[in-house]
């Protein structure tokens, strides 16, 4: 037989193993992220209080059951006992009402559209704070992040003053990705054509991983930015280097550049943005000649343009020539200069 | 002479001689591999005049048991393909870091990880649980054959063509580089312009036409051919999951025929459903795509978990306990599939109260399933339990999948997937459910029941080893990705940045190349079971000491399954035939009715598949051509009305009075 | 007999076994099968139902199903089709009746309402084609096509089996084989007309209304 080991030196090398990792979802450094943590640690304690009987019921029969015990009682004809069958169906359930309620009101709290009421468990969001927004749009295949209250844009960069919501924004230019930084929160899809929103705080100034969490094509493994989270002075230093950068403004010409897929894109400033550019492209109509969806609509519920409007289809329908700079042709693209 | 290029273009399409891939090593050398093993396997057949044989006793046969044998032998080639895929990306992602970027680039990994899901899903897991229904569910039932015998062998060779199509974009063109559903605007015409999501296409639908008749066909037979005697509540558990996975199959299968017709009209024709602009809506088709797929999931389980009712109460030797209540489960489950697909996608931003009565209808779902495995227990509660392999893979199934269902259920607390979403966490928890569930269960499956499909047993030792390396190198393979996991690691990526990963990716392909063992000690398992045959033989059709109706007859049973249909009295009809001394009868035969082999189904299919690949291609006159011609043969057949005949009594008898002897013998 | 065990205690035999020869029942289960089928035919017809209730207002800037639709000529169309189900309904009564002549007409007749019904889409379809409102235009179109011209694909289908079966019908008479064929014709007839029911109000009269 096997030497008599402690159990807890069995564990050892593991716990050595999983300390020397940074398991950046049970210690994360914003609140959201904190209250998505603790949701994942109690519900799994919830369950465990079920899972970890069955397990061990499991061996047990399984062992003591076993062809070879004879001792052990033999009852072939048993299969009915409706007590057990109350607290087998009862047991489950229980744990599920919990859950359930725990998801209710944790889901509804936790809505990322919903505006962060406190900067972390001791703290309220102060009445007099104002909240930074951004809007993010996953292009291929990088992120542009565009300030537009303090009139900067960045691609694959990202950084916000810490304690202070941070309202996002999120769609895509052309195909579906998942904004995550889960040092902050949780993760929203930028999807074309439709605007989502996360709002979220961090509490510790840091250096944090940023990336899509859904792949989008070739170039998806690299689309990573870094998020900072700086201290008020050190956001506002940032911002004005940004702004000092004389890199030019993220207007159309810059946007229809940089639309353009591209691999492994290096952190890019703008000094300035083309205020209506991300509606633009929420809008699917940034390239010249498109009708925005936004005056689609307007006209589709308006009861449609008429009958004579069918002939007159805007600049965006789907060519079908072959383009080689479409997405995934196949082509291995350059990364970008 | 030179070809005009109009002229070539209108002969091959798109197709061209830089389609295969002669600048990809990798692909290029399998290429050669499996050509020259397939034309090795093809002359041996060929110099052994085996042909005819196959194509009369196994292409062209209606058995319902040949038909589920073949399933599984296609299930297991397409298990080594998927598993190899799996091997790949367990390798790339070990190694690319540092700046590694590992031996396949991004347009060959996203193809593998692609085909790695379709595969697996489609072609390993559907065929072996179809396979086994197929084969145990009219013996279950005391049916000669199934309801509509010439459908189940058309439906297995349009299975066969979809694994065709996607085997042939291995090496002509390219598989989709989309991830196993094919999310668009990612797989639309404008991102993804090649071969490749139309490969996806034509193969799924295919298969999926094969499966969606082999659905109608299988609950047609459970409500209209039992044994007098059988009703509902005296049906064996298996045929029970059975029943209710064919009808989610009915149910579910249409919505994936209408989405991918939908995807492919934006490909072809230009439509705009799943597009960007002029009103299309992209998460239409993930709404539709989850309709079906996450019924889907219950689909490969419920066999499963039939499979496991059944080996749990014969290798305990004792009644299952609840047979009631787990019926009641199976239903509740059945039902509470469609109720739940939402929770794929939280991450869409649906708001907290579509995303919260998502995320509770799921956790329902785990209180049926939660007495399910209480009902295991206490079956095994007072048993005398005999560790035969399939006992083993029932254990190791308890304890895997009660852990897979408790990430499962973490999954579906909204703000928690928001974290985990997408997350490598999330492709621990569905590998665990699906090898933890289904491959376990499928390999209880072929150890119980491969006694009855051939006459002798599968060789223990072998069974054994299989099965720990299996469930071993599963804890190996896929705990280090819940790790990833929590570490905030997301699917699909091709090379990492943070060395600190690097250990994990290793331990997990450590597990994979143990799982690779436990795979080849099954193919050992099979050779030395075929090699000592005559050792592991069993004359009584019921090596097990079974409780269910296959094992009254012989094994393998006849073509007619039983002379003499039995009548039922109780749940465990073959058990309580033995219980109350009932013997077998051995005079009064007759001739028995049975249908006729027919070569329509395999050629119907392979023109299906004809027409699948000339529309993959852009050959619109070969489409033309092959269509025309489906219509045409399935016309054709309407007008053959000598689709059965009778087996002579004299056969019967010889067969009957075989079974006699070697049963003295014993 | 030794198919017989004796119950414990009652002291009744017990049959395990039909030893008695069994008659012959071919397609007693195809009802069944075919009623599946239509299920999850009928389940293709509502993921399209749904496609059209999600996109059918994104016009995308195009023409509106109020400006498209000309009621009339649907009305038209919508008649030849539930003409063509009660004529096969009288197809059904000589069928039971085992008047293969009658049989034959109706099924004729009904066919001929189809093929009209055929001809009234693709009249329809090409009307809208030529103003450009074609299927690539807008979602709406898209959908509108898909929907109504999958309902119309099955109508074809419908009609070549009729003629299948007329040919079948003509050469064998009504055997239980044949009839059994025109039961499943016949519902998967009215089953189209139950659909088009949906179509009509669901596409058309809502349309228009709007």
């Amino acid at each position: 037989m096997f030497p008599k080991i402690p159990r807890v030196l069995r564990l050892a090398p593991l716990a050595l193993l999983l300390s020397g990792c940074n398991m950046v979802i049970m210690d994360p450094s914003g609140d959201v992220a904190m209250q998505q943590r603790d949701l994942i640690i109690i519900s799994t304690i919830l369950m465990l209080l079920i899972i970890v009987p069955v397990i061990v019921l499991t061996l047990v029969f399984a062992y003591r059951y076993r062809h070879t015990n004879t001792a052990a009682p033999y009852d072939p004809e048993w299969s009915h006992s409706t007590r057990l069958e109350v607290v087998i169906w009862a047991a489950p359930l229980t744990i599920i009402v919990a859950l359930g309620a725990l998801t209710w009101v944790a889901t509804h709290l936790l809505d990322p559209y919903r505006p962060i009421t406190r900067l972390d468990a001791a703290r309220a969001v102060p009445v007099e704070s104002r909240s930074l927004t951004v809007e993010v749009v996953a292009l291929d295949w990088k992120w542009l992040f565009i300030y537009p209250d303090l009139g900067i844009a960045t691609v694959n960069e990202l950084a916000a003053p810490v304690d202070t919501p941070i309202d996002f924004r999120i769609t895509a230019s052309s195909v579906m990705n998942s904004f995550a930084i889960p040092a902050l929160a949780g993760q929203i899809y930028a999807m074309p054509g439709m605007m989502t929103q996360l709002h979220a705080v961090i509490n510790k100034a840091g250096v944090y991983d940023g990336f899509s969490a859904n792949y989008s094509g070739a170039g998806f493994s690299d689309m990573n930015f870094k998020f900072h989270g700086l201290s008020q002075a050190d956001f506002d230093k940032w911002v004005a280097t940004v702004k000092a950068s004389g890199s030019g403004a993220m207007d159309r010409a810059h946007y229809l550049d940089l639309v353009k897929p591209s691999i492994k894109v290096p952190v890019e400033r703008f000094d300035g943005i083309d205020n209506g550019l991300y509606q633009a492209i929420v809008d699917q109509c940034a390239e010249p000649g498109r009708t925005c969806m936004s005056d689609m609509m307007r006209s589709d519920s308006n009861g449609g343009a008429g009958k004579e409007s069918g002939a007159t289809a805007p600049g965006s329908a789907t060519p079908r020539a072959a383009d080689p700079q479409r997405l995934n042709s196949g082509a291995r693209l350059p990364p970008a200069p | 002479m030179t070809l005009s290029p109009d002229l070539l273009k209108f002969v091959f399409g798109r197709f061209s001689l830089a389609s295969l891939p002669f600048d990809e090593p990798i692909v290029l050398g399998t290429f050669i591999m499996v050509a020259l093993g397939g034309i090795a396997l093809l002359s041996v057949l060929t110099y052994y005049r085996v042909w005819p044989y196959l194509w009369r006793e196994w292409f062209t046969s209606v058995d319902h048991k040949r038909i589920g044998i073949m399933y599984c032998i296609l299930a297991f080639v397409m298990l080594l393909r998927g598993f190899s895929d799996a091997i790949m990306m367990r390798a790339q992602q070990s190694m690319a870091f540092n700046g590694n970027e590992g031996f396949l680039p991004p347009h060959h990994y996203d193809q593998v990880f692609t085909a790695h899901g379709v595969i697996m899903i489609f072609f390993m897991a559907m065929p072996f649980v179809t396979g086994l229904m197929n084969f145990v569910v009219p013996l279950q039932i005391g049916a000669r054959d199934v309801a509509f015998p010439f459908l189940n062998n058309f439906s297995f060779w349009m299975t066969v063509g979809g694994a065709i199509l996607i085997m042939m974009s291995l090496f002509v063109g390219e598989f989709a580089r989309t991830g196993w559903l094919a999310y668009p605007p990612l797989s639309g015409y404008d991102a993804s312009p090649d071969v490749g999501v139309d490969y996806y296409i034509w193969s799924l639908q295919i298969a999926g036409i094969g499966t969606l008749l082999s659905g109608v066909n299988l609950i047609a037979t459970i409500v209209k051919m039992r044994a007098p005697g059988m009703t509902m509540m005296k049906l064996p558990i298996f045929t029970w999951t059975a029943l209710c996975t064919n009808i989610l199959i009915v149910a579910a299968f249409p919505v994936l025929t209408a989405v991918l017709a939908l995807l492919s009209l934006d490909r072809y024709v230009g439509t705009n459903f799943f597009t960007n602009n002029l009103g299309g809506n992209p998460m239409m088709y993930v709404n539709l795509i989850w309709i079906w797929g996450h019924p889907e999931v219950y689909i490969l389980i419920l066999p499963a978990f039939g499979i496991y009712s059944e080996v749990v109460s014969t290798f305990c030797s004792k009644r299952l306990f609840g047979y009631t209540s787990m019926v009641y489960a199976t239903v509740v489950i059945t039902i509470l599939a469609y109720l739940v697909w939402l929770h794929h996608f939280f991450t869409m931003g649906s708001g907290a109260s579509v995303n919260s009565f998502f995320g509770i209808t799921t956790m329902i779902i785990s209180i049926p399933t939660g007495a399910k495995i209480f009902n295991w227990l206490f079956t095994m509660y007072r048993g005398r339990i005999r560790y035969e392999v399939p006992m083993l893979w029932t254990i190791g199934f308890m304890v895997t999948f009660t852990i897979g269902g408790m990430t499962g259920v973490l999954l579906a607390v909204p703000p928690a997937d928001f974290q985990l979403h997408n997350s490598l966490f999330l492709v621990a928890h569905f590998h665990n459910v699906i090898i933890g569930g289904v491959v376990f269960g499928v390999f209880a499956g072929i150890n119980y029941w491969f006694p009855k499909a051939f006459g002798f047993k599968l060789d223990a030792f072998w069974g054994k080893v299989s099965f720990w390396f299996w469930i071993v190198g599963f804890y190996f393979a896929f705990m280090p990705l819940y790790v990833l996991g929590l570490m905030g690691v997301t699917r699909r990526l091709n090379h990492f940045d943070d060395p600190s990963l690097q250990v994990w990716f290793i331990l997990a392909a450590f597990g994979a190349f143990l799982i690779a063992l436990g795979i080849l000690a099954f193919i050992i398992q099979m050779v030395v079971s075929v090699r000592n045959r005559e050792a592991l033989r069993d004359w009584t059709g019921d090596p097990w000491d079974g409780r269910t109706l296959e094992w009254s007859t012989s094994s393998p049973p006849p073509d007619y399954n039983f002379a003499f249909t039995p009548i039922v009295h109780a749940h465990d009809a073959w058990y309580d035939m033995k219980q109350r001394g009932h013997t077998r009868v051995t005079a009064g035969y007759f001739a028995i009715h049975m249908p006729k082999s027919t070569g329509t189904g395999v050629i119907l299919a392979g023109l299906s598949t004809a027409f699948g690949a000339a529309m993959i291609w852009y050959v619109w006159w070969l489409a033309a051509v092959s269509f025309v011609a489906i219509l045409a043969v399935a016309i054709g057949h309407t007008f053959n009305y000598a689709r059965d005949y009778f087996i002579p009594v004299e056969e019967v008898i010889r067969t009957e009075q075989l079974r006699t002897t070697f049963q003295a013998a014993e | 007999m030794s198919t017989q065990a004796i119950t414990p205690g009652t002291g009744e035999p017990i049959a395990f076994y039909v030893t008695e020869e069994e008659h012959v029942h071919a397609g007693h289960s195809t009802m069944l099968g075919f009623w599946l089928y239509l299920m999850s035919d009928c389940l293709i017809f509502a993921a399209l139902f749904a496609t059209y209730a999600v996109l059918g207002r994104n016009y995308a800037g195009g023409p509106s199903a109020a400006q498209l639709f000309e009621l009339p000529t649907v009305a038209l169309n919508t008649a030849m089709l539930l003409l063509s189900s009660i004529t096969y309904g009288f197809a059904m009564l000589e069928m039971a009746a085992n008047r293969k002549a009658g049989t034959m007409i109706w099924l004729v007749i009904t066919g001929l309402f189809g093929a009209a019904f055929i001809y009234f889409e693709l009249h329809e379809f090409a009307g809208l084609i030529a103003e450009g409102a074609t299927p690539q235009r807008s979602a709406f179109l898209s959908s509108f096509f898909t929907l109504v011209g999958t309902h119309g694909v099955h109508v074809t289908v419908g009609i070549i089996w009729l003629i299948t079966l007329l040919v079948q019908v003509g050469q064998r008479g009504l055997t239980d084989d044949n009839k059994r064929r025109l039961m499943c014709l016949s519902l998967f007839w009215h089953f189209l007309d139950v659909v088009w029911i949906g179509v009509f109000s669901f596409v058309y009269l809502l349309g228009v209304l709007r």
